[in-house]
């Protein structure tokens, strides 16, 4: 299977709940050894797609393929190839980690000959193989994090699924979620598809990344094409200087709008000037202390995608 | 050949028997299979032991009398005012509640139920898996304590019961997990509509506690409503009568309680009233095992039924359900 056939494809995906449009037309595709992250906040619509995805919930209108198969028709054949792990997951408490991994590795019948190699190995993989006989009553947020993705892994499966998979663990833990993620793809060779409201974290590790709003997909592409598109010619720029936002309009000229206060100051320009921005501002005298490029920043994308929707709304 | 048939081809185990066997070891080293082992046998004890110092006292004149070891089981003694089934029947229904009331709540709030219903199964095997892994349990439990009260039958009385009597005791088993059923599918339904096992367990315990101390207080009411007593007719009083029994066979708890005392007392030979007239020169005998369980036939059906048709319920609403509800 060569790196680009796409493992996950969704077409006009629409799900309803009486009234209320949970997910409203996305498309999607997602590709072996890619890591794709569906970014937005809580109740865009994220789970609903990635249940739809699964089969465990059935869209409205549109079409799914995970593998190339139908969610809707073969969700056992889909469950068999897709691991799945959902936001907040729970594990059966009084079970040790390894006894919850061959449950699991039971009911999705893992030869026999296999099953422990294979939970060792993923155990191992997410840094849980000391606690492994401690019954999951006593792990903390971060380990039952760990042990869902071994959770997911235990089928072997060639597509990964993960819902939130950072949400309310420590920084350390975070980065050791991050690096495991990564690996999954671009080693290993799997899909990845993760959903988070973390800008920072999903900026970090997925390859290409689509904005989730009230249902719709309102932008699609890498980090830095979302930055683009966005910017429409247009390039913001933060400047910590102690100045007044006159002086900073009459060195940046007619084309430039300046906002903030204290400063620190959001500006934007025509794209062409950016490079000759610190010169004209060193030009005019004004004391930089500090300057930051906002375009590649998610925090600016998102918070700019959500201004755009409320302005439409 | 497609994905769905090749993957039902290479299965192994059926899933609903993984869930079912993990579930059936979960309860089998639970606190809960202890704590209500150890109180049915407390209640068995006593009330065969009372039973049983009761019988030794007119054993010389029974001796060869049949019957005398089901006895055990169906007297009730001064002091304790109820016999070993009257026992079972108040108390069994717990036993049915403990291990149906967080069935499904509890996957949820442990937050297991997503990852459960992620891997390749079908749904329903999660809800079949546990019903029959609770039954399983209460099976177990039933025979441990139906075994353990014969042995000290034997022990206390010196009488060995007859092969009659032991199909009459197993069958008492089988009528006591049918009614135990009935309360193991009604908690499972609670488990599945309520989102807290608390809520669900309030529920199932209320409606166990009503029916059992006031049940008969409300049948009576509504047969007074639907046939009333006109004094001067005592065909009335008659029908008032029959409408309380019939309403009353509404309750699994009625419908257990004539199953089991038929099944264990052979002399017993009609669940209804019966007049003056027609026990005029009745022979007095004892009814064959057959003829036993032809007479409650209705009354085991009935419990089986109850008990299906609650827990598919139960499923319906289940399978409807969205995965995060």
């Amino acid at each position: 299977m060569s790196a680009n056939t796409p493992l996950i494809e969704a077409r006009r995906l629409v799900k309803k709940y009486g009234d209320k449009v949970a997910v409203n037309g996305i498309d999607l595709t997602v590709s072996a050894g890619e890591v794709f992250g569906l970014l937005g906040p809580n109740g865009a619509g994220k789970t609903t797609t990635i249940l739809m995805l699964l089969g465990l919930t059935e869209p409205t209108s549109g079409t799914a393929r995970v593998g190339g198969l139908d969610p809707t028709r073969d969700p056992l054949a889909i469950k068999r190839r897709v691991g799945y792990m959902p936001d907040a997951v729970g594990f059966y408490e009084d079970m040790t980690a390894r006894e919850n991994l061959r449950y699991t590795a039971a009911l999705n019948e893992v030869p026999e000959d296999e099953v422990e190699d294979r939970i060792q190995n993923f155990l191992e993989e997410v840094g849980l193989a000391d606690a492994a006989d401690n019954p999951v009553g006593t792990f903390s947020r971060g380990m039952r994090q760990r042990l869902g993705v071994a959770d997911a892994l235990v089928k072997d499966p060639k597509v990964v699924i993960l819902d939130e998979p950072t949400a309310s663990i420590d920084p350390q833990g975070v980065a050791e979620m991050l690096e495991l993620i990564r690996n999954l793809a671009h080693r290993d060779g799997r899909a990845v598809l993760l959903s988070s409201h973390l800008l920072h974290q999903v900026q970090e590790i997925c390859d290409r990344i689509a904005i989730f709003v009230s249902g719709k997909v309102v932008a699609e592409g890498t980090p830095a094409e979302l930055g683009a598109r966005l910017a429409r010619g247009q390039a913001r720029f933060e400047i910590v200087a102690d100045t007044s936002s006159d002086r900073l309009r009459e060195a940046l000229g007619a084309d430039a709008t300046v906002e903030g206060a204290d400063g620190r100051w959001q500006v934007t320009i025509p794209s062409e000037q950016s490079k000759s921005l610190f010169r004209r501002l060193v030009d005019a005298d004004i004391p930089v202390r500090g300057l930051v490029d906002l375009n590649a920043d998610l925090d600016e994308i998102y918070r700019r995608y959500f201004q755009r929707e409320e302005v439409k709304a | 050949m497609t994905a769905t048939t090749f993957d039902t081809w290479v299965r192994k185990r059926p899933a609903w028997a993984v869930i079912a066997r993990k579930e059936f070891a979960d309860h089998l080293l639970s606190a809960r299979f202890i704590a209500l082992l150890v109180i049915m046998g407390l209640v068995a004890l006593a009330t065969v032991y009372s039973a049983a110092v009761e019988l030794r006292d007119v054993a010389p004149q029974a001796t060869g009398q049949p019957g005398l070891f089901l006895q055990l089981f169906t007297v009730a003694t001064d002091t304790l005012r109820l016999s070993f089934l009257q026992f079972i029947g108040f108390l069994a229904p717990i036993l049915g509640i403990a291990y149906g009331f967080d069935a499904v709540n509890g996957e949820r709030s442990q937050g297991t139920l997503p990852r459960l219903v992620s891997q390749p199964i079908h749904r329903d095997d999660v809800i079949n898996g546990k019903f029959v892994a609770g039954l399983g349990i209460v099976g177990l439990t039933v025979v441990i304590v139906a075994v353990m009260v014969a042995g000290l039958g034997i022990f206390l009385l010196g009488v060995v019961p007859t092969g009659s009597e032991l199909v009459r005791l197993v069958s008492w088993s089988l009528a006591a997990i049918a009614y135990i059923g009935v309360w193991l599918a009604f908690a499972t339904f609670c488990s599945v509509v309520t989102r807290r096992a608390a809520t669900s367990a309030m529920v199932s315990i209320g409606v166990w506690l009503v029916l059992a101390i006031f049940g008969s207080m409300i049948f009576e009411l509504v047969a007074g409503i639907v046939s009333p007593v006109n004094p001067a007719d005592p065909y009335s009083e008659l029908d008032n009568l029959r409408t309380q029994i019939s309403l009353s066979r509404l309750s699994p708890i009625t419908l257990y309680q004539e199953a089991s005392t038929v099944l264990l007392s052979p002399h017993v030979r009609t669940v209804n009233i019966v007049t003056l007239e027609q026990l005029d020169r009745a022979i007095v005998s004892r009814l064959t095992f057959g003829q036993s369980l032809l007479l409650v036939w209705p009354q085991l059906v009935g419990m089986v039924a109850a008990t299906v048709v609650i827990f598919a319920i139960a499923y319906i609403r289940f399978m409807r359900q969205e995965v995060r509800a």
